[in-house]
């Protein structure tokens, strides 16, 4: 039986998070052994973009390319995966959290009577049962979850699967999800995304500034840290609030939730609140001139100085060595 | 304009998260529990657009008696009644049906609730609530503002927003800055008190996906200080120790 991937794409491509997607349902079909796995992707984007999906685990690719659909209505959407799952008799759908994927997902559980399951960090145990784990208190804790129902869906946290990337090409099949008019019928005024830049929930380093960076001309040396990792920039949310930053740059509770590989933070102090945003981080960097500031805690590495002396000294040591 | 407002009864943001029963449930000891911040800022969007309009505003709950102060807080903040579902919110799809059998008594134009919960974070009822009643949910919402029985609105997309038109009704998860918290004064927490709290019974009781056992997470390592005259130090650890470079 097959495993639907919900797949999302930006600027011509696949997004990162759903090549993970794919892989962690190649890795579902693998560990069950039966079935193959086969992604669904919506609207305008170039078949050979899409036959990219091969390489992290998929064998096939359905398209609907509707224009309509390639802003991302979330009830079109919904009706079209609907529509897809129904057609290749999957029972499984997974997708990458997003924030078009939540929507997605919740209304497509309705839908296809599917139990839900959301910020899964790991493959299920699939040994007499169907149990998932996932991430519960914002990274705080873990459930495991057990779902009852035939038809599942898994929305994944980053990371719960490693990236494959030696598959070959998938074989994209043109299909009609006939959406109805219906389903359009909120309407996508216009869209303002920074493009070029990377994004901050998908990335895989993110340079972080707080309240200890004084005021937003302050700022360049961080995107000067960030440029020369090919990092995203965050910040914590007093930071977003006074407007020293755009909103979807605030990292938190409240906030965007990040998972790169290296999160470093500069001048922020680490609430509980701060952190529950990034504990899902694999190493944690923290700059700041308060030794006593709770960020330490929680940090792999640390550095204890003036923002302003160390981020210009380590973004050259860093451009030495990259 | 009738306005419904779901509110999740959650621990503090800052409380420590602890089980008990040999990890089957959460430990309450020493938590103090408030309106989901996200529930918090649908709150406050919601007394602003019912006093333009001039309609009514209801909250509502789905959990046991425990969560009556909760509800009494968003009563002082300016919902005009309550109501709680009396039951255990065991999972999305159960909380779902009871907020859609009840809003759909209601007869609501807006439905707002919060972008998540903080407790099982899943993001999910508002468009599970949306599909069963087969109206349009939208999350998250950043802004909201109301014309006629048109909404316009703006929803956080990754590293940017995108700005929506759709008629009511709707249903909306709500984040910043579509308001400010507010806080309760005096008068509110005096009219609180008479206002109405409609204790109803859940509807089914079927769930889908319970949470069997929990467990946190493993603790954290010592941090590696590095002096801030070496750098480079620094540098090298990240490459060749974490191996994140
Ligand atoms: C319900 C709720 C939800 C919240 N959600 C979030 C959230 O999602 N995200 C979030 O970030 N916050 C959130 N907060 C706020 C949080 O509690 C903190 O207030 C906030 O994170 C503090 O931001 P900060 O560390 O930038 O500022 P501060 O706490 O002011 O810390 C500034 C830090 O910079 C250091 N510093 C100062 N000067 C320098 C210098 N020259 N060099 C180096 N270091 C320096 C200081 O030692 C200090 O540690 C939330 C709060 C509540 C109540
Ligand atoms: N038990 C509940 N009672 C009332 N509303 C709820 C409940 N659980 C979730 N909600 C609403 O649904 C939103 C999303 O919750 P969740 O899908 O659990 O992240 C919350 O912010 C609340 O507005």
């Amino acid at each position: 039986m097959s495993v639907l991937v919900y797949i999302e794409h930006a600027d011509g491509q696949i997004k990162k998070t759903s090549l993970e997607a794919i892989s962690f349902a190649k890795g579902l079909v693998d560990k069950t052994g039966e079935g193959d796995v086969v992604a669904v992707a919506l609207g305008s984007i170039e078949s050979a973009a899409l036959a990219k999906a091969g390489s992290a685990g998929a064998s096939k690719v359905m398209h609907d390319p509707n224009d309509k659909l390639s802003a991302g209505v979330i009830q079109a959407h919904a009706s079209a995966v609907a529509s897809a799952f129904k057609q290749t008799g999957a029972k499984t759908v997974v997708m990458a959290k997003s924030s078009l994927a939540d929507a997605v997902a919740a209304r497509l559980a309705i839908k296809i009577n599917a139990g839900l399951v959301s910020n899964v960090v790991e493959l299920p145990n699939t040994d007499g049962g169907y149990t998932v784990k996932r991430s519960i208190y914002t990274g705080k804790a873990f459930a495991e979850t057990s779902l009852a129902t035939e038809n599942k869906i898994l929305a994944i946290k980053k990371n719960a699967a490693d990236l494959i990337t030696d598959g070959a090409d998938a074989q994209v099949e043109q299909f009609d999800a006939g959406v109805a008019d219906s389903d359009f019928a909120a309407k996508i005024t216009s869209t303002d995304r920074a493009t070029g830049d990377v994004l901050l929930p998908e990335a895989d380093i993110v340079v972080s500034g707080g309240r200890g960076l004084k005021g937003p001309e302050n700022w360049g040396m961080i995107e000067d840290m960030a440029k020369t990792l090919g990092a995203a920039t965050g910040c914590s949310k007093p930071v977003s609030d006074i407007g020293w930053r755009p909103h979807h740059e605030h990292v938190g509770q409240t906030g965007i939730k990040v998972a790169p590989s290296l999160y470093i933070a500069v001048g922020i102090s680490g609430a509980i609140q701060h952190l529950a945003g990034v504990n899902s981080s694999k190493c944690i960097v923290v700059i700041n001139k308060d030794p006593e500031a709770p960020f330490f805690k929680a940090a792999d590495y640390g550095i204890v100085g003036d923002a302003f002396d160390v981020v210009p000294k380590l973004t050259e040591a860093l451009k030495a060595e990259l | 304009m009738n306005i419904l407002v779901c509110i999740t009864h959650v621990p503090d943001t800052t409380s420590k998260i602890q089980f008990t029963d040999n990890n089957t449930k959460f430990d309450t000891t020493g938590v103090q529990f408030i309106i989901g911040p996200y529930d918090d800022y649908a709150l406050a969007r919601a007394v602003e657009l019912r006093d333009q309009t001039s309609g009514k505003l209801t909250v509502l709950n789905v959990g046991g008696a425990e969560t009556e102060p909760t509800l009494r807080k968003a009563l002082a903040i300016g919902a005009d009644e309550a109501i709680r579902v009396n039951a255990e919110p065991k999972d999305s799809y159960f909380v779902a049906q009871q907020i859609a059998h009840y809003a759909k008594e209601g007869g609501y134009d807006l439905i707002l609730m919060g972008r998540e919960s903080i407790d099982f974070n899943g993001g999910m009822v508002h468009g599970m609530v949306g599909e069963i009643l087969g109206m349009p949910s939208f999350s998250p919402v950043m802004k909201l503002d109301i014309d006629g029985t048109t909404a316009n609105m703006q929803r956080e997309i990754e590293g940017g927003k995108e700005n929506l038109e759709a008629n009511l009704p709707l249903i909306a998860g709500c984040q910043e800055p579509i308001a400010e918290w507010k806080i309760p004064n005096m008068r509110g927490i005096m009219s609180a008190r008479t206002k109405p709290m409609n204790v109803v019974d859940p509807v089914g009781d079927e769930t889908q996906a319970e949470a069997k056992s929990y467990a946190l997470p493993p603790a954290k390592a010592e941090v590696k200080l590095i002096d801030a005259d070496n750098v480079s130090e620094l540098v090298s650890l990240l490459k060749n120790e974490a191996k994140v470079l």
